[in-house]
């Protein structure tokens, strides 16, 4: 984008708002790595106190880190939240794929009704659906084990990624598969050789949000999983750092910093392609 | 070795009956150009040749074999694409082996074959790049090169030329043209644009509304169109049409329109007799008028307003009007014309053409 005019306008319409923005971003992030590193005494110091610094430590400690990692089961949880992610992710990709192949392509009767219909299901609210299928979870006995979580998941990652593929799908030329049946493949040839190596910038972007949404959800962790080394590390932490009306800031911070790492990576690591599929262009 | 046969083929998309009772043949090495105005059932036409579309009635059959049934890869046809739909994530060189390698090719026939195909188009320098890499041209290149490795049986086009520019459409018209002598295979080519259609095809076929309105060579649909429609679209800048009223005065036949009176030439007199008193539609190609004398005989001439003077340097177009009908006329580059001057224009008898008004066939 391009700002004509003198310096000072480019300054007032573009750099300070982006300024802000950064900020306003960036500042959670920094409130997590001051506490983190932020020695009790600090801490606990109230506002009116004559060296009260809330945004700055002239102190730094590891301290808060050290115990999470040593006497809480934070590496368990880590595990855990890690395992269950992933294989959530994996389930919803490979049904979502196939699925909104299905109904961005085959033209069946229904095609139209059914991808509203999957994607009504996406809005039900996890509040309401825990409820039922707290019961479904009883009556399969897998209650405080990782499948749990695992199967539960994509009740909501399905929906969500078959709509994101759909979408995806159906920007890539029909012309491409007709072409690669004509040349001699059969209709699972042309998706797998043809369609689905195009559309690997879509299977990651969903990836990446399937795996985000799973990592990051809370009710489900919180209603199905009970005993402490079972739990992920949204649960694990809150539950287990928060003691009665005690908070224990510094660790509490340092296990939301060191579990959101990951999502992190995961992100930096695809963001390119994630761009490419949510803006959603293929060039022939 | 190929012949297609179509016999007694529709198709009918929910509430539109697109391709209507087409019955034709192509024979074996024959190049065969399905031309029209977008929407008359071509391209339809040609998917159920593909395999791309179901058939609703009637019969496709591939040297003597009926193929309704048969999946697009089971056919044996190569087809290429207005869009080229190259895979945009394989090199140039898996683009053309990829049809290969679906039948199983060995590896070293598969090498030969790509190479060698790519020798014939001159391509071989681009053989390690990705498609976004190629130009317009180069990409319909390797899209026509990933057809022929295959050495199908029949090859289909559609509308291959029209994504590239003027220029390009017309050396790649002459490379299609001189591909086909080499190669010999059957081919349809399905095309909106008439030149396309008269340069390449040994037969043209022309069609509106999901009906074959004529088939024959080019020449013959430009000497003796079936209809009104045909003689329309075949032959730039299409011909002029006049509504007229057919006169008899004695022996001799005229027709008649306001701002113009001509005499019917005598070959036609016999089959314009019954229209005697009736409406009838002259038709004549701009490039059979020329510029006559204002006291040259009025049997085959009659006196244009210009309107319009373009320059083509080679020739000159006159849009003109005649009475109430605007008339084209292309001429020599000596003649000088201006705009609102009159002119008097003679036409060749032998050319000229008659339609009935209200079915539009000639007469």
């Amino acid at each position: 984008m391009m700002i004509e005019g003198a310096r000072w306008r480019k300054w007032l319409w573009f750099y300070l708002p982006l300024g802000a923005f950064i900020v306003a971003l960036l500042f959670p992030f920094y409130w997590m790595v001051v506490t983190t590193v932020r020695p009790d005494g600090e801490l606990y110091r109230p506002w009116n106190h004559p060296l009260y610094s809330p945004f700055w430590t002239s102190h730094p400690t590891f301290e808060h880190v050290k115990e999470l990692l040593l006497e809480t089961l934070f590496n368990t949880w880590m595990l855990n939240t890690m395992f269950i992610a992933l294989a959530a992710t994996l389930i919803s990709l490979a049904c979502g794929v196939i699925a909104g192949y299905a109904l961005a392509r085959l033209t069946f009767r229904w095609a139209g009704l059914l991808g509203t219909a999957i994607f009504v299901t996406y809005l039900v609210p996890q509040t309401l659906l825990f409820i039922p299928l707290a019961e479904i979870i009883r009556d399969y006995r897998i209650g405080d084990t990782p499948w749990a979580l695992i199967l539960t998941y994509p009740t909501f990652l399905i929906p969500f990624c078959t709509w994101l593929m759909m979408g995806y799908f159906k920007t890539i030329p029909k012309e491409l598969e007709e072409c690669a049946r004509i040349d001699g493949a059969a209709r699972w040839q042309a998706m797998v050789y043809i369609i689905f190596p195009i559309a690997v910038p879509g299977i990651l972007s969903a990836g990446i949000f399937a795996f985000t949404l799973s990592w990051n959800e809370f009710i489900y962790a919180l209603v199905f999983l009970s005993s402490p080394e079972q739990k992920t590390v949204p649960v694990g932490v809150t539950s287990e750092l928060i003691r009665g009306d005690v908070f224990f800031w510094g660790s509490l911070m340092a296990g939301a910093l060191i579990g959101s790492i990951p999502v992190a990576i995961v992100y930096s690591f695809f963001v390119e392609h994630y761009v490419a599929g949510v803006t959603g262009s293929v060039k022939g | 070795m190929a012949r297609v046969l179509l016999k007694d083929l529709n198709k009918k998309f929910d509430g539109t009956h697109a391709v209507k009772n087409v019955n034709l043949e192509i024979r074996d090495h024959e190049f065969v150009v399905l031309v029209g105005p977008s929407g008359c059932g071509k391209t339809t036409t040609l998917r159920m040749v593909a395999g791309l579309e179901d058939i609703t009635s009637g019969e496709v059959s591939i040297d003597g074999k009926v193929v309704n049934n048969l999946a697009p890869m089971d056919r044996d046809i190569a087809m290429v694409f207005q869009n080229y739909a190259l895979y945009p994530h394989m090199s140039v060189y898996d683009n053309m082996a990829f049809g290969l390698r679906m039948r199983k090719f060995d590896k070293p026939e598969i090498d030969r074959r790509v190479r060698h195909a790519a020798d014939v188009l001159g391509i071989q320098p681009l053989l390690e790049r990705r498609p976004r890499q190629l130009s317009g041209g180069q990409r319909q290149r390797v899209a026509l090169g990933r057809a022929i490795v295959r050495n199908p049986r029949v090859f289909l086009f559609d509308e291959p030329l029209s994504n590239l520019d003027a220029a390009l459409r017309v050396q790649m018209r002459v490379e299609l043209k001189r591909l086909h002598d080499r190669l010999e295979t059957t081919a349809i080519y399905v095309t909106h644009d008439q030149v396309e259609a008269m340069t390449l095809g040994d037969r043209v076929v022309v069609m509106k509304d999901g009906m074959v309105q004529q088939e024959g060579a080019p020449l013959e649909l430009y000497q003796h169109p079936a209809n009104r429609f045909v003689a329309g679209f075949i032959g730039s800048p299409a011909m002029n049409f006049i509504p007229v009223t057919i006169t008899a005065s004695g022996d001799a036949l005229w027709a008649e329109a306001p701002g113009l009176r001509v005499r019917v030439p005598p070959q036609k007199t016999q089959a314009l007799r019954r229209y005697s008193g009736q409406r009838a539609i002259l038709g004549l190609r701009p490039e059979t008028l020329r510029p006559a004398s204002p006291d040259a005989s009025g049997d085959y001439a009659f006196d244009a307003t210009v309107e319009v003077v373009e320059p083509l340097g080679s020739e000159i177009l006159l849009d003109t009007r005649v009475g109430e009908s605007p008339v084209v006329a292309r001429v020599d580059p000596g003649v000088r014309a201006s705009p609102h001057e009159r002119l008097r224009l003679a036409f060749e008898p032998e050319r000229a053409h008659f339609f009935d008004a209200a079915t539009e066939a000639a007469i």
